[in-house]
């Protein structure tokens, strides 16, 4: 019995209980990472971080929130009202949304139910997380664009391009999985990883990519260039206070954790145990799949803290350049190759095809590298003639200048004058 | 490693003499990874650094040592026979930068003698919502009667409390001291405390 055979018998109030388990389970997550990420940060930076609220300071987010939950919220005035209001929402309820086809557990016995722990199994499970995370735009953009404000205008945009051109690459990276799994449906993509590796090994291009497109698509460090303090205030939050600034911070959290269980789902085999420990997952009558899964997206969430911790920020039109002319072609072309090595195994041709095919992509992208290598060689060799001086008075261009002179006679001196 | 000692320091080549009218410069290549994996060191030092030992002081429950000469709150001392160091003069007052700090002298009487000499600080304030700890006072202070403790937890909850008052400055009384007011040491005069002539109280100062 697969999945969706086991959750379409579920009773209602199963699926009412899996939904609020779903919306705790991501509500503790945000709290814990919160408090996680700060403390690992920390650690990273010879500090200790937060230790005072609680024990090891683990209820700090929980405190933050509540503090957070008690200001003043503040409507601009030049605000559109009704927009500004909604933003936040569509952002959270969208983070949210993702968490719904995540496939936690293995078939567990769910108070006398035998059952899994996914709320639901769509069969475009995963088109459906790229087109909720594609609805959390809205939020971001609204919110920039209903601010009334520059700042907020300008992260708003920055975000959305972002998020737009990072899901582009996400998007493909995605594809060769659906090639070699043969299904859309998590659940089927974490079934179809025990029979072979995990995707993350045998489409490791892939993996790749999507590790850095996630990144991206939530706006998080070196990639947090909607939010970039030093040149934007806030991004597009710079306007908001109270619940609906806690509420961005609910989505911003939400969505990692929502990346990262995508991740785990079709990279890292799901739910199922690391290779060669498979025995634990009948532990707990099945229930230790659960700690199996979260260790993973723990895994990829202390990945996003070690990358804020260690890169520093993009600057915004190398972000883009990174996006569109490595991560989008790369991946392409990876299609490309994964395509074809399916055709190959599917009608069953012989072993010696697939290796020409393998050699021939080997050498196409042998000479492509070597003709951009020496292409960039012969850029930077290249002396540009100096132009002729032109007949009127020009300044002198930076490189010509060799000495500086600071006159000390006070009649030459600029500024205030007495 | 050669990309590091590449750099060109500001001075003018030709001319040995080094003239501060004129500095040159050259175009240097910036410093930048060489590779791949020379990029991915950073992600080893934040790794690493994990297992470091915390540089944090956890602090109201452990104080680590200001440095010696940290500038504190300040301490108005004693003679070793306890008699006030003040004299008065208010150069420290002069002296503040901040206006921080309020004196006023009076004369010494044999009734009540508080320092050696003719004069002593009545009224001694110091105002710590407007201290800068520059240590101005200090320097001024022609009897070494003001100096700065390494006390540093001076946060209050009003205005009134953060005006120290001469009770609040003065140093506490030591050994072979007496409370003043009491008479100067038997034979010694005000230069005889400044040369630190006089070693601890005499039975004959203490008054009845």
């Amino acid at each position: 019995m697969n999945n969706a055979q086991l959750l379409l018998d579920d009773p209602g109030w199963i699926i009412t209980l899996k939904a609020v388990i779903v919306f705790a389970v991501c509500v503790v997550l945000t709290i814990m990472s919160v408090w996680g990420e700060r403390r690992i940060v920390a650690r990273m930076q010879m500090r200790l971080g937060p230790n005072r609220v609680g024990k090891f300071g683990l209820i700090q987010a929980l405190a933050d929130g509540v503090k957070l939950a008690l200001k003043e919220d503040l409507i601009p005035a030049a605000a559109d009202k009704v927009v500004f209001v909604i933003a936040p929402v569509i952002s959270t309820t969208a983070a949210f949304m993702a968490f719904a086809v995540m496939p936690m557990t293995g078939p567990v016995n769910f108070f006398g139910e035998e059952t899994v722990m996914q709320l639901t199994d769509l069969p475009v499970g995963v088109l459906y997380v790229l087109a909720t995370a594609s609805v959390g735009v809205y939020g971001i953009v609204l919110a920039g664009w209903s601010s009334g404000s520059t700042y907020p205008l300008l992260g708003g945009l920055r975000s959305s391009a972002q998020v737009v051109s990072y899901e582009i690459a996400m998007g493909l990276s995605l594809v060769s999985v659906f090639i070699y799994s043969g299904s859309m449906s998590t659940s089927s993509i974490v079934a179809a990883q025990q029979s072979t590796w995990w995707y993350g090994l045998v489409l490791f291009p892939s993996f790749v990519i999507y590790a850095i497109s996630m990144v991206g698509e939530t706006n998080r460090a070196p990639f947090d260039l909607a939010e970039a303090e030093g040149e934007l205030v806030g991004g597009f939050h710079t306007e908001y206070s109270s619940l609906k600034f806690a509420l961005f911070f609910l989505a911003e959290y939400v969505n990692i954790i929502a990346v990262s269980a995508l991740a785990t789902t079709l990279f890292l085999g799901g739910y199922h145990a690391i290779p060669g420990l498979g025995f634990t997952e009948q532990w707990l009558g099945g229930w230790f799949t659960l700690i199996w899964f979260f260790l993973k997206v723990l895994f990829f969430f202390f990945i996003f803290v070690w990358l804020r911790g260690t890169l520093p920020r993009l600057r915004y039109d190398q972000f883009m350049q990174f996006g569109w002319k490595v991560l989008i072609p790369v991946s392409l072309l990876w299609i490309l190759v994964v395509a074809t090595l399916r055709l190959i195994s599917t009608t069953s041709q012989s072993r010696t095809s697939t290796f020409i095919f393998a050699g021939i992509v080997v050498l196409i992208v042998m000479g492509i590298s070597t003709a951009v290598d020496s292409s960039k060689k012969k850029r930077a060799a290249q002396v540009y003639p100096e132009a002729a001086a032109p007949s009127f008075a020009v300044p002198s261009l930076p490189s010509e200048i060799t000495t500086i002179n600071v006159s000390d006679n006070a009649n030459n001196r600029g500024g205030d004058r007495v | 490693m050669s990309d590091q000692n590449d750099f060109q320091p500001l001075v003018n080549k030709e001319n040995k003499d080094v003239d501060i009218t004129s500095v040159s410069y050259e175009k240097v290549d910036q410093p930048g990874a060489k590779s791949l994996l020379k990029q991915a060191q950073g992600f080893w030092v934040t790794f690493i650094t994990m297992f470091k030992k915390v540089n944090t002081v956890q602090y109201p429950e452990v104080k680590e040592p200001t440095a010696e000469r940290f500038h504190g709150r300040h301490q108005l001392n004693r003679h070793p026979d306890g008699l006030e160091k003040c004299i008065g003069c208010e150069l420290c007052a002069w002296a503040c930068p901040a206006d921080a700090i309020y004196v006023e002298g009076a004369d010494n009487t044999p009734d009540n003698q508080m320092s050696p000499g003719e004069r002593y600080g009545k009224v001694y304030q110091i105002n710590y919502l407007r201290c800068i700890f520059c240590g101005l006072c200090i320097e001024a202070c022609p009897t070494r009667a003001l100096t700065m403790t390494n006390e540093y937890e001076l946060a209050d909850s009003t205005r009134g409390k953060l005006i120290f008052e001469k009770d609040d400055l003065l140093g506490p009384l030591r050994a072979g001291m007496l409370p003043p007011p009491h008479p100067m040491y038997p034979g010694m005069t005000d230069t005889n405390y400044y040369n630190g002539d006089v070693k601890e109280a005499h039975p004959s100062q203490e008054q009845k």
